[in-house]
């Protein structure tokens, strides 16, 4: 159990359970800042905080996500990401056997990403104004020369690419968390996507557009970029990749699988004639097996999002003001 | 001629419904045969007479002008002032110039008596002509571009009229005096037949087009015909193969298809018809009319109403459909040439593309056999080269407590006006209606102009059909709006819509609560005074956005947590608010056009997986029976009746958890998942509703089918529980459904017949919704009772809520828009409209 900010022995026991998972020469300096040199050219910066229910969920924790989120964040800029640093808020009360899981699932994926932590710091809260434990997580890359991808650089007639199946990773954490038990377990794809980035960018330099479809799923990701690039986007149903449990999940739970948040998934988008180069070097990779071509930007001064049903129609991707509402009368 | 001396002016202002309706070479008529000389002319305001002469005889202009109007005029005032000045010589008629304003465009009308004789005539020179009109009748809506209302600004501009067609639209005595779509076979639009494939279909010795697509259809064809406001699909409704390929090819499993018969005789061979239903029939408007089925109706094919009563007739209203009737020896399918929940198509080479059937995949379960071997939902096509500028989807009538009420309101309906002569001085209101029978409303200088029915804004094509409406209402009626009304719901299109143009163009946005619309668009068809004393509103619909300060957590039930996030990345949000924002749909309102207060609701049951709740029936009978009795109490006391083992094969374990945590299953007061619950209960629709409404309204066919009958009443009354206040004694009384669903189960398990359940359920349901208006409106003194809501198109609750109270309230029910939510558009309107004119004392 963790005490209160006074509990000194707790304070120390809180050091070396991060030193302890944590370990590398940054970190191991003991400053309260990480020195290091700085490449030529540009640099991305990201932070996310990151407050999950549950901490636990099939395929991740809080840890894993603060840790693979971030980097996404940096990825996304078509980075590759050097160093992270983490911040703790701990409600008083929290369960030491919990931190030390959170920190170990933090430190391996950092080990795996080949993204260290190199610097950070924790407070306790008094019990009651915390939720366990919430993960504030920093990252910085560098931006490889001729790379340049943003969010309003989507053209029409542009190839949106997606890396793989969606919703996976929120329905994973909604039936952890509600107790919702399902045929078959579903897990979070909750992954680092920096190394698929890397290969995607040495494949295709002219990449427009990354982003990850997090919160909001791939439905509000795309309205963003939309927006963001005064384009339409027309989405083909049949085309987005889905698994068949997630798909029954959302089936039973009336949710939309476009709205459903995703942990290790990317969305491209690139000019046309380099769709295929750009689709054959993602496949490549082990983190998008699945990925496919699934629409094009199209010229709309509206920017809607609109998708090819299986039967043949067309609907419009909105996005939502919150969670989803029934609009039926 | 009388002595100058006595020679008086006057200037005449006609306001109403007189302009694109022949009114103007009707007044010249009339002054012309009183000998009165002046002039007449259209302007923003209506139609100006300035006329000279006698007193005596000005009089009787004023007479005939009140007395007799050209067909499609309605005049709503005319007001009279002296004029001084010279009297001219002549009378005459003032062309309208391309900058004078006009006040808009008359609905589209069916084929007039005079133009039928015409096709009719072999001796005359429209004789079976497809594309003749006259003022009195034709297209109007739907092949207007822009104003001013002229040949140039429709889908005519593209035919020169021939000199014998141009001397009759010079000619202020012919019926065709600037009918602007007016034609002939020299000079206007001409008819086609192709195939599937886009060759031109050869006649085979059929004596024109129009007669071998009769031969088709007898044949078993289906045939995509162009008509006024889209292309239709038409079928020999007695032939079961075509009309089940039909079927599958929309991908339209339950709804029931519209019939068109030759006349009334026709019509009456498998309907009763009441003088009200034959003269809708007839009308100008030529609607669908939904009809009680005879059972000595001569067969039709098993799909055309499944499920159904009723059977939804209409009658031909135009050339064509005259002409290819008369070719035909029964009544046809005739229903909108699309594929399911898509908009009708309006374009030739859209109609080839998605009607031809090759933009879709191929139908899974095969095609079924026929004798017309292409993969093409049309086998052929009847085509023509007039626009279709607007869609126009057939219009839906259906009598009930002895009036003829719309259901849907588009061709030959729309964009007829409203008055709203008390809303003087109000700030014009564009109010963009609610989501899936989407319709928008244009309010200011004291009329209301409701768009036609748009449909499901999810739609895409729907929705830019939606935007190009929007845009061309404002031209045609000069509207600039200076408030934007949109539904409370955050997520609707129509909300969005509103927006995102009340943003760009810098104007406020006015949020109006959905059931305070429902109610507001029944008080203004009926004209209530602005300042009218509050009505009594009864809102029955499936759904709409509640007001979160007055509701609170549903008291009966030990089984259910309040509405809680779902967001499905896990992390905590603002949505914690939004879920608590109530969906209602069972609300009786305190109401004016300003404001409403809740005093009672249908007690909340979860909508197991929000939207699904509405497409799959079991969830709401699942949510229902576990409200009243809790899911295990259920089980052990009726585990045996049949539905119950049917319910507990469906995932019930996650569906209970779903409700327990408040995973996507928020609470809602809906009147219409009640229906649902109660027809997934009685095995209608248990699994899936094909379409919006479905169980509810086979749930009324079965009551129906036993009406007459004397099937008992359940001796229960709905439980009123007390509101948990915060703080108040009084708050909205909870109508609670536990005595219903044991008086359901009670029957289920004595094997009473399903219909007399049903039956049962509506008197009940009347019963309810009266007994509990009659008790609130004479606690808070209300004299008027207004109905609203989709659930009143179920004839049978309308018919009984209105007898119940009739003798002691007044009750105002729906008619000229429709009761469910085609109508929230004038709703929001009023009340934005109202809100912003100072409250005068009472
Ligand atoms: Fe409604
Ligand atoms: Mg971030
Ligand atoms: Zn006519
Ligand atoms: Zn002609």
């Amino acid at each position: 159990m963790i005490h209160g900010a006074g509990g000194r022995a707790t304070a120390e026991l809180i050091r070396t359970l991060f030193r302890r998972h944590l370990d590398n020469p940054l970190l191991a300096q003991g400053n309260d800042q990480a020195a290091f040199a700085v490449e030529a050219g540009r640099m991305v910066m990201t932070t996310d905080a990151h407050v999950i229910a549950p901490l636990f969920f099939p395929g991740g924790d809080i840890g894993s996500l603060a840790v693979h989120g971030t980097i996404n964040d940096v990825a996304m800029a078509g980075a590759r990401p050097l160093y992270l640093s983490a911040a703790f808020v701990l409600e008083e009360g929290f369960p030491l056997a919990d931190l030390d899981r959170i920190v170990a699932s933090m430190a391996a994926a950092s080990r795996a990403a080949g993204v260290p932590i190199v610097t950070g710091d924790t407070k306790v809260v008094e019990k009651g104004k915390g939720d366990g434990v919430f993960i504030t997580t920093t990252g910085i890359g560098v931006v490889p020369e001729g790379v340049e991808i943003s969010g309003d650089r989507a053209r029409p007639g542009d190839v949106v690419l997606l890396s793989g199946s969606i919703g996976d990773h929120g329905i994973a954490v909604l039936s952890k968390r509600e107790n919702l038990t399902f045929e078959t377990e579903i897990l979070s794809d909750s992954a680092a996507l920096h190394t698929l980035v890397a290969e995607m960018v040495a494949a295709v330099p002219g990449i427009r557009v990354l982003r990850d479809p997090t919160r909001g799923g791939l439905g509000a990701t795309l309205n963003e970029i939309a927006q963001q690039s005064r384009v339409g986007i027309r989405l083909e149903e049949a085309a987005i990749p889905i698994k068949p449990d997630v798909s029954a999940a959302c089936e039973l739970l009336g949710l939309d699988p476009l709205y459903i948040a995703n942990e290790g998934k990317l969305i491209a988008i690139a000019p046309p004639d380099k769709a295929q180069l750009l689709l054959a070097a993602m496949r490549a990779h082990p983190l998008a097996r699945d990925a496919a071509i699934i629409g094009e930007a199209t010229q709309d001064p509206h920017a809607f999002v609109q998708m090819r049903t299986r039967f043949g129609g067309n609907r419009m991707v909105d996005w939502l003001a919150g969670d989803p509402l029934p609009r039926i009368c | 001629m009388a002595d100058a001396d006595d020679i008086k002016g006057i200037s005449v202002r006609v306001r109403g419904l007189v302009q694109g309706v022949g009114f103007r070479p009707h007044v010249w008529r009339i002054a012309r045969e009183l000998g009165l000389t002046g002039d007449v002319l259209n302007d923003a305001e209506g139609v100006l007479i300035r006329a000279f002469g006698p007193r005596a005889t000005l009089d009787a202009l004023l007479a005939a002008l009140a007395d007799r109007a050209p067909p499609l005029a309605r005049i709503e005032r005319i007001e009279t002032a002296p004029l001084n000045g010279p009297a001219p010589n002549t009378f005459r008629i003032v062309e309208s110039g391309a900058g004078d304003v006009t006040t808009g465009i008359v609905p589209d009308a069916a084929t007039c008596p005079a133009c039928l004789a015409d096709i009719r005539d072999s001796e005359n020179r429209r004789y079976r002509y497809a594309f003749t009109n006259c003022t009195h009748c034709g297209p109007r809506l739907s092949i207007v571009r822009a104003i001013p209302y002229d040949r140039a600004t429709t889908s005519m501009a593209a035919f020169e009229m021939c000199p014998a067609c141009r001397a009759e639209y010079d000619n202020p005595a012919d019926r065709r005096f600037h009918a602007q779509p007016n034609a002939c076979p020299v000079c206007g639009p001409r008819l086609w037949l192709e195939g599937a494939d886009g060759a031109t279909l050869p006649l085979r010795g059929a004596r024109d087009e129009i007669d071998a697509t009769a031969r088709l259809i007898r044949d078993g064809a289906i045939v995509a015909i162009k008509g006024i406001g889209g292309f239709h699909l038409a079928c020999d409704a007695a032939n079961e193969d075509a009309v089940a390929r039909l079927r599958a090819e929309k991908r339209r499993s339950g709804k029931p298809l519209a019939l068109m018969a030759r006349d009334i005789a026709m019509v009456e061979r498998y309907a009763h018809i009441a003088p009200p239903e034959s003269a809708a029939l007839e009308s100008s408007t030529a609607p669908i009319v939904l009809l009680s089925r005879r059972a000595d109706a001569p067969p039709l094919a098993s799909g055309i109403a499944p499920g159904q009563t009723t059977l939804g007739f209409m009658l031909p209203y135009t050339p064509l459909h005259h002409l290819l009737m008369e070719g035909l020896p029964g009544p046809i399918v005739l229903t909108s040439g699309n594929v399911s929940d898509e908009p009708q198509c309006t374009a030739n080479d859209e109609a080839r593309e998605r009607l031809s059937g090759m933009d879709r995949p191929a139908i899974p379960d095969g095609k079924p056999a026929s004798a017309f071997p292409e993969i093409a939902m049309a086998d052929a096509f009847l085509m023509h080269a007039r626009d279709i500028v607007n869609r126009l989807d057939d219009s839906v009538v259906r009598l009930a407590a002895g009036r003829v009420r719309t259901i849907r309101r588009a061709r030959g309906l729309a964009p007829a006006p409203l008055s709203l002569p008390l809303f003087q001085g109000a700030p014009a209101v564009l109010a963009m209606g609610a989501e899936l029978k989407s319709t928008f409303c244009l309010a200011s200088s004291g009329r209301a102009i409701v768009s036609q029915h748009i449909g499901d804004l999810e739609d895409a094509a729907t929705h830019a059909d939606y935007r190009a409406n929007l845009a061309l209402f404002e031209r045609l009626f000069r509207f600039t709006p200076d408030v934007v009304a949109v539904d409370a719901h955050p997520d609707y299109h129509a909300t969005r819509l509103g927006e995102a143009l009340a943003a760009e163009r810098g104007l406020p946005v006015a949020r109006v609560l959905h059931h305070h619309a429902h109610v507001a668009a029944v008080m203004a068809e009926h004209g209530v005074p602005l300042d009218a004393p509050p009505v009594l509103g009864i809102a029955l619909d499936g759904l709409g956005m509640g007001d979160a300060v007055s509701d609170q957590p549903a008291l009966e039930s030990p089984h259910l947590s309040a509405g809680k996030s779902i967001d499905n990345k896990g992390e905590r949000s603002d949505a914690f608010q939004r879920t608590h924002r109530p969906l209602w749909g069972g609300e009786f309102l305190v109401a004016d056009y300003r404001a409403c207060r809740r005093v009672a609701s249908f007690a909340p049951v979860p909508l197991i997986g929000g939207a699904k709740a509405m497409r799959e029936p079991w969830r709401n009978l699942l949510a229902h029976l576990h409200v009243a009795f809790g899911w295990d109490e259920a089980t052990a006391n009726f585990g045996d009746i049949p539905i119950l083992r049917r319910l507990t094969a469906k995932p019930v374990a996650p569906a209970l958890q779903m409700m327990a945590r408040g995973v996507n299953a928020p609470p809602a007061s809906s009147a219409g998942r009640l229906f649902d619950a109660v027809a997934a209960a009685l095995g209608i629709c248990f699994d899936e509703a094909t379409y919006e409404g479905q169980a509810a309204v086979e749930l009324e066919a079965l009551a129906a089918s036993v009406c007459g009958q004397d099937f008992g009443h359940w001796p229960i009354a709905a439980r009123k529980l007390p509101s948990r206040g915060m703080g108040e004694d009084d708050g909205p009384i909870r109508l609670g459904w536990g005595e219903l669903w044991q008086a359901v189960l009670d029957d289920l398990a004595r094997d009473a017949p399903p219909a007399i359940i049903a039956a049962r359920f509506h008197v009940f349901l009347a019963d309810t919704v009266a007994d509990t208006a009659r008790s609130l409106a004479r606690r808070e003194g209300l004299a008027r009772v207004v109905l609203c809501g989709g659930v009143f198109h179920n004839r049978l609750l309308l018919e009984g809520v209105i007898e119940r109270l009739a003798g002691d309230f007044e009750v105002l029910a729906p008619a000229l828009f429709p009761a469910g939510d085609g109508a929230i558009s004038l709703g929001q309107a009023v009340i934005t409209a109202a809100r912003a004119i100072p409250a005068s004392p009472r």
